[in-house]
Parts: structure tokens; sequence; C-alpha cells
């Protein structure tokens, strides 16, 4: 893919960034993209060729939830990725322009750049009612499919862009869908979370700046470096799973112990995202390292998957006999529980229950 | 607060230490470098100290100054480095543990060096004009 301008390389190289600074650049890159580090000299190698692409960024039917996660990335920091490595063309929030200027902006970029530009979106877009959700004046579905047709592909950012989110929620007011039931003849690719982890977001920008395509994808089009295993395959905490150790309630021994919070409705074991390893805040923490379990922000639906404090074993047997069970057969047992919390999932999706006070102090 | 169960043992650092235990030994038969990027693990707070507090430290250090100041620490272990890289505003961007006899970023590299070299030579061909 040939966008004209000088190389990453380059553009490094005339702010004065010696060879040792882009191989640094390569290695917290190829961190960033959670490639291992073998790949740095390939990276380095796809580097020398890169050059900076023309990123148009559209907003539809969201809370700017996943731009406020995005400015949040350090690495490489909004500033950086802006200025240096992609050319960020229009973007409601970040844009200095605005009104007519700002649509001539993403016109402009569309034109200049035609087949060859990154179409971001976040947020879902309504069917129901056209006028439920515009951009001056045109509805999100009419600039989806304008904006779409000259892409090279379209990474959908967050859980609404990517599954309808919370928009889509039952009953779904708007008729909101995500992208990927509009665009059919793009490679979509799928980023969720609500926001999706801010080094996750600027890491799939970042493959496709180094390597000009979409990273390998799983089958809900999300990339399987950043969301091929499980919160709970990878957290700190799952050893005491296995041995059967849970906290029962927030203030509990256990919980000050930092033992398995499956029991007060963790849905790591049913949830695909980077965040036990790449964590928040500049990899300081994640929700389970601050004592509340994961809610599954990045899985369709999530909204309807039942209370956020249930265990995910509740609607089909009682927890207290599962985890007996795993405290005496370990393993074998534990792997019995993740086929009983898939079907917990998808039964508490169909059955849609709603949040009661009671659901929040949490069934004995 | 980044963390509420101070004190527990999730037992994370020991597997890392026998990857390293192995890449000592790859090191040393065929020479092969080994980089554990400490950003791709599963780590509570006490694994990290845990771990850190295993490998100690070891007679060498250096700082790196390109895009943001980078640490280099040769651990109590000679051939295992940790190096930790920031921005220019002081973040942590990534952090490796590197199983070598020199990690790949203190050596020079050949690109700089031959800036370097011309650079030296059109120098010292100005002061011999002045």
């Amino acid at each position: 893919m040939a966008f004209d301008g000088p190389t990453i390389a380059e553009t490094l190289r005339r702010q004065g960034i010696s060879r040792r600074g882009f191989l640094k650049f390569c290695a917290t890159t190829a961190s960033l993209m959670a490639l291992p580090p073998s790949m740095v000299p390939a990276i380095a190698a796809a580097l020398e060729q890169a050059r900076r692409p023309s990123v148009i960024w559209l907003s539809f039917q969201e809370c700017t939830g996943c731009t406020e996660s995005l400015t949040r990335s350090h690495t490489p920091s909004i500033e950086g990725l802006i200025l240096e490595q992609i050319s960020l063309d229009y973007h409601h929030t970040l844009q200095a322009a605005s009104g007519e200027a700002a649509e001539a902006a993403r016109e402009a970029a569309m034109r200049e750049n035609h087949g060859k530009y990154l179409l971001v979106v976040d947020g879902s877009i309504p069917l129901g009612n056209p006028g439920y959700s515009t951009i001056a004046g045109v509805s999100n579905l009419d600039m989806l499919k304008e904006t779409a047709a000259g892409a090279a592909a379209v990474i959908a950012v967050g859980s609404c862009a990517a599954y309808g989110g919370l928009p889509a929620a039952l009953p779904n007011p708007t008729g909101a869908v995500p992208v990927s039931a509009i665009i059919k003849d793009k490679p979509v690719m799928n980023v969720p979370g609500c926001p999706p982890i801010p080094v996750v977001i600027t890491g799939v920008l970042a493959h496709f700046l180094t390597f000009a395509a979409l990273p390998e994808l799983d089958d809900h089009g999300r990339p399987k470096v950043f969301y091929g295993e499980s919160i709970h395959d990878r957290c700190y905490r799952r050893p005491f799973y296995d041995q059967g150790k849970f906290a029962e309630t927030f203030d509990d021994e256990g919980a000050r112990k930092g033992w398995c919070l499956f029991k007060l409705g963790c849905k790591g074991p049913v949830t695909y995202n980077a965040c036990a390893t790449t964590k928040w805040n500049q990899g300081v923490s994640f929700p389970i390292q601050s004592g509340h379990g994961c809610i599954g922000c990045s899985e369709p639906g999530f909204w309807d998957m039942g209370p956020l404090y249930k265990p995910l074993s509740m609607p089909i047997a009682p927890v207290q006999m599962m985890v007996g069970a795993a405290a005496a057969g370990g393993a074998i047992a534990g792997a019995a529980m993740a086929l009983r919390n898939r079907a917990a999932k998808q039964s508490a999706q169909a059955a849609h229950q709603k949040v009661t006070v009671a659901d929040l102090e949490k069934a004995k | 607060m980044p963390s509420t169960d101070s004190g527990a043992d999730h037992g994370n650092a020991l597997p890392i230490l026998n990857e390293i235990r192995h890449a000592l030994a790859r090191l040393l038969e065929s020479g092969e470098t080994s980089v554990i990027d400490l950003g791709a693990l599963p780590m509570g707070p006490q694994d990290e100290a845990e771990l850190l507090a295993a490998l100690g430290e070891g007679e060498v250090e250096a700082t790196i100054s390109a895009g943001g100041p980078s640490s280099v620490r040769e651990t109590a272990f000679h051939g295992v480095w940790l190096l930790t890289h920031r921005n220019e505003a002081g973040e942590t961007l990534a952090r490796f543990i590197e199983i070598a006899f020199v990690p790949e970023l203190l050596m020079s590299q050949a690109e700089d060096v031959a800036d370097s070299a011309a650079a030296l030579a059109k120098k010292l061909g100005q002061a011999q004009n002045s």
C-alpha cells in the first residue's frame, strides 16, 4: 500500500532519532502490538517502508468513552500518533476544524487517498429512524456507507461499533447495529471493549501502519493477539480458582488475600481481552487486580448477559456445589465449570434478567 | 490504589525464573539470545516484586537516552538484563528481560557509526579550512 510522504523511519531520522532509538521504538511497538520480541527485525524492516496512512474516524451512537480511552494511550501518545505516525484527517472531537470545514476535510481525505485510507468507527448505527443520529444532516448509515466505500479497511472500535453495545441492549430502541452488519465488502476488524484498552486501540493502528494490513482475526472479527485468550486464563489470580479459593464478599478475608472473584460474578472465564496482561493506566492495574470482577465488556451483548454480580454458573446450578466439586476435583472440575459457564452465558442472554438490588447483594 | 491484595503469593514468578534458566543454558551452548516481554505475562503485584527480588542487582547499570530514557541493568545473574523503556514524559513503555552477553541496544548500531564517521570527517575538514 503506497502512501505519499516520508516513511516512518525517515520521519524519525529527520527528528534526530538514532538507529538505536529506532530499534527501541520497534521493540516497544512489538510489545504494544502484543507480538513476540523475536518479531523486532521484521517490524524494523516493515517500518523502513511504512508511510503515514490517512485515517478518518467517525463517531456514531457512542459516549466518547472510546476517544477518551484513545487519548490516554501513552505508547504511542496521542500527540505522537497523530503528529508523527498517522494522518488523522477527520475526528469530531479531536480535530480543530468544525462545521463545513470539518466535512470538507473528510471529503478531501477520501478523495486524495481513495482506496488507501483507514476508516475507524466508534458507536453503533441506528436503523430504526435515520434521524436518531446524524452528522451535518447526514444519517450515520449514509455517512458510513459513503466513507467506507473508498477505505482500505474498517476498524470498529468499542463494543458499540463492534456488536451494537449499549444502544443495542434490549429492547434496542433505535434499532442499533454494528459496523459489520452494514459493511460487507471491506475487511472489518472489531476492537471491542467498553472502552477498549488505550494501547490496544493504538496497537491495532500501529499494526496497520507497520504491515499495511489488519492482524489475524478470531471468529468475532477481533485481533487474536489481543483477544486470543480469556481474562481467566491469563489472570494472576487463576491459581486460586484452581485451588478452590474464592472471595465470598467484597470485604472478607478472601477478598483481602486476593482470591478468585468468580463467586462475586467475575465474567473473566467467558471474556476474551488483554486486560490481565496489558492492564490499564500504563500497566498499573486492571479491574480484578483492583478487587472487582470482570464485567465482560468486550463480549457480544454483554449488557444482556445477566446481573454483573451473579456468578456465571448461577442460572444453571448453585455455585456452592460447583465450587465444592472444583476444590475436590481440581482442574477437571474446573474445565467442567468453564463449559457450564458458556452455557450459562447463553442461557442468561436468552432470558435477559433485569438487575435488582437483591442481585447486587448476591443471593447466598 | 492499584491493588487490594497485599501479601498474597500467586506463584507467577517461578515459571519466568525457569524460563530464564533455560535461556541462560541456550546462551552458553549456542550463543542464542532471548528476550522476554514482561508486559505479555500474567503478573500480580507481588509476582513482579518477587521476580525482581529473586533476580537482584548486578555489576552494570546504563541509561540510554534515545526517544526517552531507557535503563539497562544487569541482574545478580550475569547475562540476565532488565531493560525498562520510558518515553520523554518518563512513562514506562515496555519492560524486557534480555538474556545476552551484551543487550543489543547497548551496542552502537552500524548506521549510527557510519553517520558519526561522516560527521567527524566533516568537522575535521571544517577545522582545517578555517
